[in-house]
């Protein structure tokens, strides 16, 4: 395990080298003078000499990579041009709106995907089965950022039953503490507003989860019926056991660990989806931030975003592939 | 023909490996069948598979016929018309400035199965010789590729696109080479993996042995038994090419207006929504029943190609 979990990490050295080379490429290798693409058309000669000054563009390349990468070592992930503020400090209040958002999300498509894929194999062939398996097929084939706007047009617009904007109400904004306003508004003992937090995030849960719930689903399925049709249930059945217990607590055990790993890939993959979602709900995380920093044309803002995403990506992987083989170790590398 | 060379000729059959000899005598008992038409036949039985099959060839002659079965262009917009509900006329309304929604599908269809098409084969293409190279020789240029598929893909998919698309620009073009390049590494390692499987086979050695290049190998032996597994991800991967296009258009980071992308146009009625819902109805359910398709289709072909997977 220990050999495993070493080796797992120093394949993580040219993984992380790599990623930084991708996001140094994105300021430093757009076509023509980078300073020039950011100032726009309009900038003047000054202006464009100075930020080539403040940026390290008048080095040569590995220069240039050099100091990029002692600046992220540093913590330093560069400075908003927009804001002007220091992106490791404003993206903060943002990861943790995605990560409240990626929570609650991942919550739905566990619940209701494990338990749909479970039932879906116990009554294998039921009118159950073939819908619940019919509607995965569906949430697989859904581009979610179109489920969002229906979401929006039904629930928030027709309806008028949740909000299908932002974390909160802004007339009436709260005083952030951890960031995490679900966690905040418990914290201040403010419960009306607690609910208010939590209807601001059914909408956008639902349609980041549905991919993943239904990936879920098909998985837990499918790893079921294997389970199920094996020897050591059927023992458990002849002993006696009522339906129930064979499959919660027998045929569970064995079949989740499958499922686990897609759970944790796909925590992984909501953090992508986390940019379509967010911009269409205004939510505001670091998904919306490196959007509206592609339409300002922030690239500081679009690489250092870029990177912690794919960063945290590449460590829910690492915690996934370690907790498989702690599950089960009879996966060997 | 003299008796020595019909001594030639027998001694000649006797040493034909057993293999091949084995395999002729299974040809014998059961006429015409062959691994391929086993598949197909299985797929024929498939009806969700069939289905899928119907959802895209009718997408494929939409778009094909385009022109012949509207009557208006892409982007004629009559702003006296804006906003209709679905019609006679207008089948499934109009947009904001007065544009047939229809044939803007229509001619969305096009651009959907292209960009899937070609960022498909891209990626299959690059991906598939990177993963034999890989898979076949090994050792440092092994690593080296290998490391190079870790890398892309330490990315989510989507946002790997979108650092791309920041890099070389924002187009439709861009956004198709984005999606093959984020697919290559998917292609890669599948096949890297199954050459790995194949290198240790038996024939493969036997092909060794008898002197056969490793050029004539890898297309001989190597590829047409890799194939199973590249074509089940070529038909799951369009779907998802479709599906990444879509929100690359939406994000504004794919094609660009007038160009009738579905996610493009997603994104440009998206304040019509409670006036006008039609507009925004359409499009999306056209994504959704072509990545379906597609879904199917695949499904399909990887129950009738590996029956393990099959429950």
């Amino acid at each position: 395990m220990f050999a495993y979990t070493m080796r797992r990490l120093l394949m993580l050295i040219p993984v992380l080298i790599g990623m930084t080379l991708i996001t140094f490429s994105i300021v430093h290798l757009i076509p023509g003078n980078p300073a020039q693409v950011i100032l726009g058309e309009t900038a003047t000669e000054t202006a464009i000499q100075d930020l080539e000054q403040s940026m390290g563009l008048n080095e040569p390349y590995p220069v240039q990579y050099g100091l990029y990468i002692t600046d992220l070592l540093q913590g330093d992930l560069g400075t908003s041009l927009r804001s002007k503020a220091e992106i490791s400090v404003e993206i903060l209040p943002k990861l943790a709106a995605t990560f409240e958002l990626t929570f609650f999300a991942m919550l739905f498509a566990v619940v209701i995907g494990v338990n749909a894929g479970i039932i879906s194999a116990w009554k294998q062939n039921s009118w159950f089965d073939f819908l619940a398996m019919f509607f995965a097929l569906l949430g697989v084939s859904m581009p979610i950022f179109w489920l969002a706007l229906m979401e929006q047009w039904v629930f928030a617009q027709e309806f008028g039953w949740l909000p299908a904007y932002g974390r909160e109400d802004s007339r009436d904004p709260i005083t952030p503490i951890t960031h995490f306003y679900v966690l905040d508004s418990l914290i201040h003992l403010d419960f009306p507003r607690a609910i208010q937090t939590l209807k601001h995030l059914v909408l956008p849960s639902i349609a980041l989860g549905t991919i993943p719930m239904a990936i879920i689903a098909r998985m837990t399925r499918s790893s079921m019926l294997e389970v199920m049709n094996s020897d050591y249930i059927r023992t458990v059945r002849a002993k006696g056991s009522g339906q129930f217990l064979v499959i919660y607590k027998h045929a569970l055990k064995n079949a989740i660990i499958p499922v686990l790993t897609v759970i944790g890939l796909q925590t992984g993959v909501l953090l992508g989806g986390a940019i379509l979602t967010e911009t269409i709900f205004s939510w505001p995380g670091i998904g919306r931030y490196v959007y509206d920093a592609i339409t300002y044309r922030d690239y500081p803002v679009i690489q250092s975003g870029i990177l912690v995403i794919a960063f945290l990506f590449v460590i829910i992987n690492l915690i996934v592939d370690l907790l498989y083989s702690y599950i089960d170790p009879r996966i060997k590398y | 023909m003299s008796v020595e060379e019909k001594d030639k000729q027998s001694e000649a059959q006797d040493t034909v490996n057993p293999a091949k000899a084995n395999q002729q005598a299974e040809m014998e008992m059961i006429p015409e069948t062959s691994p391929w038409k086993d598949t197909l036949k299985q797929l024929r039985k498939n009806r969700f598979a069939l289905a899928g099959l119907t959802i895209v060839i009718i997408f494929i002659l939409i778009g094909i016929f385009a022109p012949l079965i509207t009557s208006y262009g892409y982007d004629d917009q009559v702003v006296a018309n804006r906003l209709q509900p679905p019609s006679g006329e207008h089948w499934l309304g109009t947009d904001d400035v007065g544009r047939d929604i229809f044939t803007r599908i229509a001619y969305g269809a096009r651009i959907s199965l292209q960009v899937g098409f070609f960022a498909v084969v891209g990626a299959l293409v690059f991906g598939t010789i990177l993963g034999i190279i890989a898979g076949y020789f090994g050792r440092w240029i092994d690593m080296l590729i290998s490391r190079l598929f870790d890398i892309l893909l330490a990315f989510p998919s989507i946002l790997l696109a979108i650092a791309i698309v920041a890099i070389i620009g924002a187009s439709l073009q861009n956004a198709l080479i984005a999606i093959a390049v984020i697919n290559v590494p998917i292609f890669g390692r599948l096949v890297r993996s199954k050459v790995i499987s194949l290198r240790e086979e038996e024939f493969i050695m036997a092909a060794k042995a008898q002197g056969m290049k490793n050029g004539r190998i890898i297309l001989h032996h190597i590829l047409p038994n890799s194939l199973a597994p590249i074509i089940v991800q070529a038909t799951l991967g369009f779907g998802t090419a479709i599906l990444d296009a879509a929100a690359l258009g939406f994000l504004g980071l794919g094609a660009q207006p007038p160009t009738p992308e579905w996610g493009e146009m997603l994104a440009s009625s998206r304040d019509f929504i409670q006036l006008a819902p039609w507009t925004l109805i359409a499009p999306g359910l056209c994504i959704m029943l072509v990545v379906l398709g597609f879904n199917l289709i695949g499904d399909g072909l990887r129950d009738a190609l590996d029956p393990k997977m099959k429950h």
